[in-house]
């Protein structure tokens, strides 16, 4: 049950004309793209779920078995108070309603599981079982020979999976909606039973009022919220208005139902919180999808350790449980989850994330390494030095939390809007009710209801839907193109930058070792990496990922620290291979075998394939690029020189990043950050936008407002273009829905409005925003 | 007159039914995940191996 999931895939030697994968659907020329794949097709038909191909919608290839070993998930589970042991996981590829059932009927033929529930939208399984803890683990492994990787369903999973406000908004879409229904029901009845009797008005104006008071009460609320909390920050925004125009909308129709008059307007102040509530809870919809994917890969990544205990007995667990002074062993490959003090003898660490230095540095013993370093040589046995939560990155992300505070009050264009809008309809609504009540000498009780006509024809409701619809379309357009976005004013503050600031290590590179080209031949190649499938070591990783189809060398044996040795071929340092050793020999492995020289396989970190192409790009757009990294000067000069970038700086601290972008902002330019490294963050949070790759640390995903989850850096010019996109057609609803006013006010202050004509302007003035906001979604 | 005296209350009985049912729906997570139950409708044989499951 446990070798599967942890060998590299390799192919299978059975040949049927199929075309496809039998289990992933991935083009291939076998019955089965990989021997996980077999595998797991076998038991599926054995459990007698073969059904699930019939149905299985999945996208080609995103079930194909992850050789990467689960997550020890038993120190997650919770005990229930009926005796059973809960479990919540995050499923990475639960892509399809097949898949959901395939899981659940799969953990459902375990005997003793009690609880087997997937959701498809947050890719969340409760699961509950009887007996020890430790079947967990068997349940992971299951679910990794079905194609789905577990992890513990973590905090910013439930963070985005569980939104109280969306829930609520939800809430008071459902009141308004009935709400407005139900008053529109008598409003109607007033607007065309000419021939009513007063006594029959008077009732339904009532009626109108017993539906339409509650409903505005109840369903304003996360107006009326922020509107108020607005109001005390002595900000106008667009609650404000919002808040004022439903407001006085509904007392006016209160005034108008006492005396009897010709109207009420409850029909009108309903309707518009309805609409304006599905507006909210599209735009909120879009950006939890992203916020979810967001989610997800941190969860990913997430990483249990391996405590070594006094006695040499290992420990898996999470990380938070460590405390001071205990001893942790790092495997090769592995990112160091907290501050420790090296302990073996000699150990080689990544630490590109931190400084973003691309060469691998060696630690001596008793030197201390930061938080977010990888593991570059042999299993590393480390103290620790400060817990996770007064490490080096918890005090990172307080820090990073009251720069991206600050970003959070950034004025977008519809606050902008507003504040001259709220204003300027205030003043009209109270000079049409002194117009009417001091000069023509209405009773002010009539005079009330024009000036709060003018306020609710001039369409708040437009102006208000007007943003967010955009937002919504674009945030979509752009989750489908794997572009992550979800801060609210992203877009906005994307479309107005006009400077780039490049990381260079995991940004414009690749942030992993790339074989360089040299002196050895394609049968070598095949052979060596078929041998470095055995490894986790990253160099043996790049070298098997240089040559996928190599087949794996079956014999091959890994020796910790030295290399891996199958019959005669070794491959390892340059010592245990018999090579000769070069300077630099941190990034090479040597490969021999009986009769033949050793050969050197050298490894740098290179350019990504469409930086260049994106540089240009970027300075079409009419951004000037900047290249900022911490690593040495001549690696920055080399890249800056292949991507002619003229402005550079090299050995930059995450302390003179950051500065370096305050420094810009100061000038006036208005920077687009753009970094992967924990040595970024800062820079990206104090930047007036940020952008991450997919492939960066966990803190520089979370602070940047976009994740480039496909696409590599193209995507970052993707970003751009449908950033400014947004921003056009956000100003153009904006400029339509003040100009709808412009015609509307006159008839308003004139008194020719009835509750009819403004529903009318009210919903065509909406759909021509909303399906302004659509093409948003079109591509170029 | 007296058939909007039986008439209305009716109808605001009927929508107030529907609202409630709206937000009995909402509160016990229905809207959680819609992916999963437009296609949870589809799957035939429930009754066979989830006969054991439980919803706490």
């Amino acid at each position: 049950m446990t070798a599967l999931g942890a060998t590299t895939p390799a192919p299978v030697a059975q040949s049927t004309p199929m075309g496809s994968c039998l289990h992933c659907g991935t083009p291939s020329a076998e019955r089965f793209c990989c021997a996980g794949c077999e595998a797991a097709h076998a038991l599926v038909r054995g459990l007698g779920l073969d059904a699930f191909y019939r149905r299985a919608t999945a996208a080609a290839g995103a079930l194909r078995p992850d050789p990467t070993p689960p997550v020890p998930l038993a120190p997650y589970a919770t005990a229930a108070p009926d005796g059973a042991w809960q479990l919540d996981l995050m499923l990475a590829g639960l892509s399809c309603g097949a898949c959901v059932w395939l899981v659940e009927q799969a953990l459902a033929a375990e005997p003793d599981v009690v609880r087997a529930r997937a959701a498809l939208t947050t890719r969340r399984l409760s699961l509950a079982w009887r007996g020890p803890c430790e079947r967990a683990e068997d349940f992971a492994q299951l679910l990794a020979r079905l194609g789905f990787r577990a992890v513990p369903f973590s905090p910013p999973c439930i963070a985005a999976a569980d939104d109280a406000e969306t829930r609520a908004i939800t809430r008071a879409l459902g009141i308004a909606a009935f709400g407005a229904m139900n008053v529109m029901l008598v409003s109607v009845a007033v607007w065309v039973g000419t021939d009513m009797g007063e006594a029959t008005r008077a009732a339904m104006h009532w009626l109108a009022a017993l539906i339409g008071l509650p409903t505005i009460a109840v369903a304003g609320l996360p107006f009326y919220r922020k509107a108020w909390a607005s109001v005390r920050a002595r900000r106008a925004n667009m609650d404000v208005a919002i808040s004022i125009a439903v407001l006085a909308t509904a007392a006016m129709s209160l005034s108008e139902a006492l005396r009897n008059g010709p109207y009420t307007w409850f029909d009108g102040a309903t309707s518009l919180l309805a609409l304006l509530l599905a507006g909210r809870l599209l735009d909120r919809t879009a950006r939890a999808r992203a916020g979810r994917s967001v989610a997800e890969l941190l969860a990913l990544q997430q990483a249990s350790v391996r405590r070594l205990a006094a006695d040499g007995t290992l420990h898996e667990g999470p990380a938070d449980s460590l405390a001071v002074g205990e001893r942790l062993l790092l495997a090769a490959g592995e990112r160091l989850p907290l501050d420790a003090v090296v302990e073996s003898d000699s150990a080689l660490f990544d630490v590109s994330a931190l400084t973003g230095e691309s060469l691998p540095q060696p630690i001596a013993r008793g030197m201390p390494v930061g938080a977010g370093a990888v593991n570059m040589g042999a299993a590393t046995v480390v103290r620790v030095a400060r817990a996770t939560r007064d490490g080096s990155l918890a005090a990172m992300a307080r820090m990073l939390e009251a720069a991206t505070e600050a970003r959070g009050r950034f004025a977008g264009i519809a606050d902008a809007a507003s504040r001259i809008y709220v204003p300027a309809v205030l003043f009209v609504s109270l000079a049409t009710f002194a117009l009417w009540w001091l000069l023509v000498g209405a009773d002010w009780r009539e005079a009330l209801v024009p000036a709060v006509a003018a306020l609710i024809i001039t369409c708040p409701c437009g102006l208000a839907i007007a943003v967010p619809a955009v937002q919504a379309v674009s945030v979509g357009a752009m989750f489908r193109r794997g572009l992550l976005v979800t801060s609210a004013t992203a877009l906005e503050r994307i479309a107005t930058c006009d400077h780039v600031v490049l990381d260079k290590t995991g940004t414009l590179t690749e942030g992993r070792p790339q074989l360089l080209p040299g002196a050895w031949t394609d049968q070598q190649l095949r052979e060596a990496a078929g041998l470095a499938q055995a490894s986790r070591h990253p160099l043996a990783r790049a070298l098997a990922a240089a040559c996928p189809d190599a087949p794996a060398a079956l014999s091959a044996i890994e020796l910790p620290g030295r290399g891996i040795i199958a019959g005669e071929a070794r491959l390892g340092s340059a010592a245990f291979a018999g090579g000769i050793a070069e300077a630099g020999d941190g990034t090479a492995i040597c490969y021999a075998a009986p009769g033949m020289a050793p050969v050197r396989f050298a490894f740098a970190d290179t350019l990504r394939a469409d930086a260049a192409a994106t540089i240009e790009a970027l300075r079409r757009l009419g951004l000037s690029v900047e290249l900022l990294s911490g690593d040495q000067p001549p690696a920055v000069a080399a890249i800056a020189d292949a991507l002619g970038i003229a402005d550079w700086t090299a050995a930059a601290t995450p302390e003179a990043k950051a500065a370096r972008v305050l420094a810009l902002q100061r000038q006036g330019r208005r920077v687009l950050m753009v970094g992967d490294g924990i040595n970024d963050a800062p820079a990206l949070a104090l930047a007036q936008a940020g952008a991450a790759p997919e492939s960066g640390t966990d803190l520089a995903r979370t602070t940047a407002d976009v994740v480039l989850r496909r696409g590599g850096l193209a995507g970052l010019v993707e970003t751009i273009r449908l950033a400014r996109r947004a921003q056009m057609l956000a100003r153009q609803n904006i400029a339509f829905s003040l100009g709808y006013n412009v015609l509307a006010v006159p008839l308003a202050i004139a008194g020719l409005v009835t509750p009819l004509i403004a529903a009318m302007v009210m919903a065509s003035s909406s759909l021509a925003v909303t399906l302004n906001a659509l093409r948003a979604g079109r591509a170029r | 007159m007296n058939a909007l005296v039986l008439l209305v209350p009716l109808a605001l009985l009927l929508g107030l039914l529907g609202l409630a049912g709206f937000l009995w729906a909402l509160r016990t997570r229905q809207y959680e995940d819609l992916d999963g139950a437009a296609s949870r409708i589809l799957f035939d044989d429930d009754e066979t191996r989830h006969t054991k499951e439980r919803n706490t």
